[in-house]
């Protein structure tokens, strides 16, 4: 009984603290689980590398898509050798966002500009959130995030205002507004999406570099469905997928 | 007098180039930094944790007085709260104007994130600007209130800030340094924890191999505190003539900057011994730039040199007896430290994250080669500039390092 009464306090602190901890866990697990749509797809890409000619067709096909200004790119083309390979001959790489399943640039984010889409996984910024601090940036590990320094091309003035559809925001280009000055990446052309969140191929709602691709070497879709063209090339064949150590899980795959 | 007369004219001739930096931030180009998207930090978030480290370092030293009741170090220890507070606005000023969307800053507040290390530093320094506000303000209370009695602008200045505080009697100033000591209680926990987070901001991206270290945040309390401590001794030096009037707190104070130093120099040893044998190509490509890089000579001179050969001259042989020696030496750390500062950040980022990547295209944004533009440099030296200005200024209508005669309260 003494024994009791000794630890009762502390261990009634205890329990409460620990309850306290799990209720608030347990409110906003079904919190998040009442208002967060349900995944629906796993967007995502298999890029074969012997496919590749080099031509950076995507890289121009994504500029023009979304308008990117100087210094920024969705995606690009190395032409690396393979490292210990024997002979000089470049492996062509296409490199959009992976959109990783862990994604290192989301927890950084120190007001939650950037997260990752519940119902498709796609990696998005908040351009009316993000501060423009660049942590993001530096904790990418593959390069796909890009600074807008508010650079323009020399002749885009005499073009007129240029406008992004990213988003589905249309953002005008203008000094000092949104996005110049937040950081920005590549987000499979999700504009291109329709209001049920589906891609058409047929139609020509495509990611871009994809759908320019001349050698068919970018492969996009759905990785949750078995029937998949992604699906099938990842079952057939063996892909890789770059800096797996860090377990940031990418969504884009290569075949070499 | 004439140190003194040096830190005027280069804080009155640094508002210049300021307001030509700051005409062109807001006014023209948005963006003239010469960063990238291989290089997104530079020359003014190496400034940014510098300085940072120079507030956390000299509020911890001046925690000895108020927390632990070093008496010893009492000379110091109104100017080295102050310090600490305009080190921290100094480093806010040189990050608000790095951020891209400085307007948004309240978002940080708003839009709750507690995974991001960076969020845990913002919020952490907010509570230890307004607790290290609140320190000062008991510090000085009592010799404002006797100040605010003498006729003249400086009278003036010290009923504003007063607020209408004018009790200068012995009673008051107990409860003043009863407040204190728990404003500085509370601090000492707040400035290991926003300077740990400091470099766990760094430590926790496992993209850069040369910050993906545990000791990074500890390495940054230490280095704050060796930094912070050097300050303090410059700062006597210029504003008290220390050397002259305050030999032994000087003295000691070298002492105390040396252990500070040796600790960081043996935790950099270990963390390169660790780095090299891991081998990461990033790390060593990180490695090589710092040690045999276009800039070899901020690591071998600035930061060996100035910073640890010099200082170990002046604070390990027996010129450490002499007072003037030590104010050379932490003179010398205070400045090689910014050196320190560029060599985590930039050869952090510059090795590219995916090979071939900045060959792929051709584009100054998109490029492992980063040298601070012309704005950079002149925003620089105008955030230091006006940092002086700040100083001086306190240090004219505040009674820093003296307490007022009490005598004044019979006038």
């Amino acid at each position: 009984m003494d024994l009791i009464q000794l630890t009762s306090r502390r261990e009634f602190l205890m329990h409460a603290a620990a309850g306290a901890v799990a209720a608030g866990v347990i409110t906003h697990e079904a919190v998040a689980a009442a208002t967060q749509p349900e995944r629906k797809h796993h967007w995502g890409m298999v890029i074969d590398t012997r496919r590749c000619v080099g031509c950076e067709a995507c890289v121009i096909a994504c500029k023009i898509e979304n308008q990117t200004p100087p210094g920024v790119y969705y995606t690009i083309v190395t032409k690396e050798p393979l490292p210990g390979a024997r002979n000089d001959r470049p492996v062509f790489m296409t490199k959009p966002c992976f959109h990783c399943d862990e994604p290192p640039c989301v927890p950084v984010c120190p007001v939650n500009a950037t997260y990752k889409r519940k119902t498709d996984g796609i990696v998005v910024v908040d351009y009316d959130r993000c501060i423009g601090c660049r942590y993001c940036v530096a904790a990418c590990p593959y390069g796909a995030r890009y600074f807008d320094f508010g650079d323009e091309y020399e002749l885009a003035s005499e073009s007129g205002e240029s406008v992004s559809p990213e988003y589905r925001q249309y953002r005008a280009r203008v000094p000092g507004g949104s996005p110049v000055g937040n950081v920005r990446k590549c987000s499979f052309c999700l504009h291109l999406q329709d209001e049920n969140g589906e891609y058409d191929r047929e139609a020509g709602r495509w990611p871009a570099c994809a759908k320019t691709c001349p050698g068919h070497a970018i492969h996009f879709g759905d990785l949750d469905d078995p029937e998949s063209e992604v699906s099938i090339i990842l079952r057939e064949r063996n892909a890789i997928r770059l800096k797996e150590e860090l377990g940031t899980q990418p969504s884009v795959f290569y075949l070499f | 007098m004439t140190l003194k007369r040096v830190f005027w004219t280069a804080g009155v001739l640094g508002l210049v180039p300021f307001g030509w930096a700051l005409y062109i931030r807001f006014f023209t180009h948005p963006d003239a930094s010469n960063l990238g998207s291989v290089v997104p930090w530079g020359l003014h978030v190496a400034q940014y944790i510098y300085f940072v480290g120079l507030s956390a370092g000299s509020f911890l030293i001046s925690s000895l007085v108020y927390v632990f009741g070093m008496k010893r170090f009492e000379p110091i220890g109104r100017l080295a709260v102050f310090t600490a507070i305009v080190t921290l606005l100094m480093a806010l000023l040189a990050i608000g104007l790095d951020i891209g969307h400085l307007e948004r800053f309240w978002h940080v507040f708003v839009f709750v994130n507690p995974t991001s290390p960076m969020a845990w530093m913002i919020w952490l320094y907010t509570i230890y600007l307004v607790i290290l506000a609140v320190e000062f303000w008991y510090l000085m209370r009592r010799d404002m209130a006797i100040a605010a009695r003498t006729p003249g602008w400086r009278g003036t200045v010290a009923r504003i800030l007063t607020v209408g505080s004018r009790d200068a009697s012995d009673a008051s100033l107990a409860r003043d340094m009863r407040y204190v000591k728990i404003a500085a209680t509370i601090g000492v926990p707040l400035a290991i924890m926003f300077h740990g987070g400091v470099g766990a901001l760094f430590g926790v991206l496992a993209s850069r191999p040369l910050w993906h270290t545990p000791l990074f945040p500890v390495i940054f309390i230490v280095s704050a505190l060796a930094s912070g401590g050097a300050l303090l001794v410059t700062a006597s030096a210029i504003f008290q003539e220390g050397w002259k009037v305050h030999r032994e707190m000087i003295v000691d104070l070298g002492r105390l900057v040396l252990a500070f130093l040796l600790l960081d120099v043996l935790m950099q040893i270990s963390e390169i011994l660790i780095g090299l044998y891991g081998a990461d190509p990033s790390y060593l490509a990180s490695f090589a730039l710092i040690t045999g890089g276009p800039f070899w000579w901020v690591f071998w001179i600035v930061q060996l040199g100035f910073g640890v050969a010099l200082p170990l001259l002046c604070l390990a042989t027996p010129l450490r007896y002499d007072p003037r020696a030590v104010v050379v030496g932490c003179g010398s750390i205070v400045i090689a430290f910014i050196g320190v500062r560029l060599n985590i950040v930039l050869p952090g980022l510059s090795p590219e994250e995916i090979r071939g990547l900045t060959l792929a295209v051709t584009d100054p944004r998109v490029s492992s080669t980063y040298i601070p533009s012309a704005w950079e440099w002149t925003l620089s030296f105008g955030i230091v500039a006006v940092g002086l200005v700040i100083f001086g200024l306190g240090e004219i209508f505040l009674p820093l390092s003296r307490h007022l005669p009490h005598s004044a309260e019979q006038a």
